[in-house]
């Protein structure tokens, strides 16, 4: 009989519990930002479910290197998440294509943001929006005060000074002058050849021509960058070449080189890690006045799972993401993302703020082979990772490797046969 | 005359196995074939018959990533041939000595690594390797020879041999295994014979063991060749997909698991991926079959 009754309770309670949660909806985000998990964890979806009770979120992230491919299968297999944070360009645009992602042009909010930074995501001819602009990252170095007093430099403006700090700290011999490896690659074209480049092909002007077909990567203003590139090596800690991304990190954070050439999604991580005080410049110019140009990169948007089984969450969810108060949440949670809506954001980070005030000075551009030109075989920008490296190590000159990225790209792209 | 019964109990016994394997075996198997002869146009698969194969071998810009995974799977499976198969073969020689203390203790230390997962490898060997942090370059420093020290993993030249011996000492245990095991069938008595006769030490080991272990050898040579050409975890593990430095590590298969699921902004082909892991179970068919009719039958036994 008590063994009855205690069936009884059990199974009343299993009711109750499976009542309680079949009425709130479960959001499931796929994002390759494992390194923000804690912050969306404790202050985003906190912020968001306080204000839409019945609607709970999970943030599901997968490492940045395998994000695309895991993704690509968990959508195929109908096992991925509502939500599905957007790389730029054709990446999110082959998944909208293939039926992934769902038209958003009609959500309101959408108006929230510039025609430049919904371009990242939407098809070629502008008709579709299909991810919500989240965020863009900027491209600079930050570089170890501590040690800039110490040895008594100054920020570098131009291309000379920078290559001149580099030589004193090289010569004081006390903090390697550059942390950076070429072991995972993607550094040396991402932190090196697309942060320095915009001064030599003048950003957007290059970029579109690249794309029109009036310039080629065999051009001087696309070629030089690997030969300033090429000077680097000199300056990169020994065993460089072995050096992975996580290393280059530590090594900075640990304070024992003195600049990182860096993109602004380090700042979060960096300002835990470091306990010294850090700066940030831009990439310098070749002559002192010349117009600056930075990459300012939209790099995440968040769409929604076409196949998703609760779509009325999933664009609550959406709407709420474009709106003025995300961004301030967002900006202010990741220093170094910084919002792309139009409502201006106040930033706190003092880091952050000295990123996103490059954009009052200089001129905006995106990584050149984001768009449009990445989308054949060979991949260009996956090349431009090796030609980058080829470039640091000296193993092939500047002109050949310029020379290389064009047979490849030519191959297969009208615009440049 | 009684007619033979259907023996239904064999079928019933081996349904379990047949189902299964075929289930994650065969048919995955010729469904990627199958998946090969097409490909995507406009969000429809097309078949396209050997259309694959003609791109991957001829080409240039396939044909000369695909020749240089399969150039770099040969130096990997030929320094597991001359480095470990040699070295498994003597050690279970020295294993098998009668008089070796510890040899228990030897033997599991030996076979340790192989049990380990590949992650846990290739990440353990990139740290102790690493210029920065790693115990390498100090540890030579220590003897005198930090002289020689070289950030092996990231130089074009090296990489692909460091990798494979790692790999080697990962695996070392298992041709030593199975060549111990071998030798311990031997019997005494063939030894005391051969002692009778004036055979002993090494000439004992060259003149009898050896012919009598020759049929382990070849096992062991076509399970490092299939293992070796199948190889992909550890490469991965230690240097990405992208297998760098500039594809100097690239074996067939990061090559495949690059272009069927996609890396960074190149975005996954599936078929030009089953076309890869097609032209993989060829080399490896054919590999096996060359073993197999041209080594194994004309191999001559010995009646222990």
């Amino acid at each position: 009989m008590t063994r009855n009754i205690f069936r009884l309770a059990l199974a009343t309670t299993a009711l109750v519990a499976t009542g309680a949660y079949a009425q709130d909806t479960t959001l499931t985000i796929e994002s390759w930002r494992n390194d923000d998990l804690k912050l969306w964890q404790d202050q985003i979806i906190p912020a968001f479910e306080a204000e839409h009770p019945g609607i709970k979120v999970e943030f599901r992230p997968s490492a940045p290197a395998e994000y695309n491919a895991v993704l690509n299968s968990k959508l195929d297999a109908g096992s991925a998440g509502d939500l599905i944070t957007c790389r730029p360009f054709d990446a999110s645009l082959a998944l909208y294509d293939a039926g992934h992602l769902s038209d958003l042009s009609d959500l309101e909010a959408m108006s929230n943001f510039s025609d430049v930074a919904k371009s990242a995501w939407q098809t070629d001819d502008g008709s579709a929006s299909f991810c919500v602009p989240m965020a863009s990252v900027i491209h600079g170095f930050i570089y170890n005060k501590d040690a800039f007093e110490e040895l008594g430099l100054s920020i570098p403006e131009t291309e000379a000074e920078f290559f001149a700090a580099l030589d004193a700290i090289k010569e004081d011999g006390g903090y390697i002058p550059m942390a950076m490896g070429t072991n995972d690659q993607w550094e040396a074209a991402t932190m090196g050849y697309n942060n320095i480049g915009p001064n030599y092909w003048k950003g957007e002007e290059g970029r579109l021509a690249l794309i029109a077909g009036e310039q080629t990567l065999t051009d001087p203003q696309w070629v030089a960058p690997y030969a300033t590139l090429a000077r680097w090596g000199d300056y990169l800690g020994a065993g460089y070449e072995a050096q992975t991304y996580p290393d280059s990190q530590n090594i900075f954070t640990l304070g024992r080189a003195a600049i990182y050439p860096a993109g602004s999604w380090e700042i979060s991580g960096f300002n835990t890690q470091a306990d010294f005080e850090m700066g940030a410049f831009k990439p310098p110019v070749q002559n002192a006045g010349d117009t600056c140009y930075i990459s300012d990169h939209t790099d995440i948007g968040i769409g929604m799972n076409a196949a998703t089984d609760n779509p009325e969450a999933a664009r609550t969810f959406l709407a709420w993401v474009a709106s003025p108060e995300f961004a301030g949440i967002f900006g202010n949670a990741l220093p170094g993302f910084f919002p792309l809506s139009k409502t201006p954001v106040e930033l706190e980070d003092p880091l952050a703020k000295e990123f996103v005030s490059w954009r009052g000075e200089c001129e905006s551009t995106i990584r050149s082979t984001y768009q449009i030109l990445s989308r054949g075989t060979p991949n260009l920008e996956n090349e431009t990772w090796g030609a980058s490296v080829a470039a640091i190590k000296g193993t092939a000159t500047p002109e050949e490797l310029g020379q290389g990225l064009q047979d490849g790209l030519a191959s297969w792209y009208e615009p440049q046969q | 005359m009684k007619q033979a019964r259907i023996r239904w109990h064999i079928l019933v016994f081996l349904a379990p196995a047949i189902l299964v394997y075929t289930a994650v075996m065969i048919f995955p198997l010729f469904n990627t074939l199958r998946l090969a002869l097409y490909t995507r146009v406009d969000q429809e698969r097309v078949f396209v018959g050997l259309e694959n194969f003609r791109t991957l071998f001829f080409d240039p810009i396939w044909a000369e990533q695909f020749w240089n995974a399969l150039g770099n799977n040969f130096w990997f499976f030929l320094i597991h041939m001359l480095v470990q198969n040699p070295i498994g073969i003597a050690l279970a020689a020295l294993l098998s000595h009668p008089r070796l203390r510890f040899a228990a203790l030897y033997r599991s230390a030996i076979f340790i690594p192989t049990i380990l997962s590949f992650v846990i490898i290739g990440f353990a060997w990139k740290l102790i390797l690493s210029p920065i942090w790693g115990i390498a370059p100090s540890m030579l420093d220590a003897v005198g020879l930090g002289s020689l020290y070289a950030p092996w993993l990231g130089k074009e030249e090296y990489a692909l041999t460091t990798l494979a011996l790692v790999s080697v000492w990962q695996f070392v245990g298992i041709p030593m295994m199975l060549i111990y095991a071998a030798l311990l069938t031997i019997p005494e008595e063939i030894l005391e014979a051969g002692e009778v006769d004036g055979i002993t030490g090494m000439a004992a080991f060259w003149k009898i063991k050896l012919p009598l272990i020759l049929p382990s050898i070849g096992i062991i040579s076509i399970l490092t060749f299939v293992g070796n050409f199948n190889a992909f975890d550890l490469i991965y593990a230690a240097q990405g997909a992208l297998a760098g430095p500039d594809f100097s590590t690239d074996i067939l298969g990061t090559f495949m698991y690059r272009t069927f699921f996609g890396f960074q902004l190149q975005l996954g082909d599936p078929h030009m991926g089953s076309a890869i892991a097609g032209a993989m179970f060829a080399i490896i068919l054919v590999g096996v079959c060359i073993y197999l009719f041209g080594i194994q039958t004309r191999m001559r036994r010995y009646q222990l």
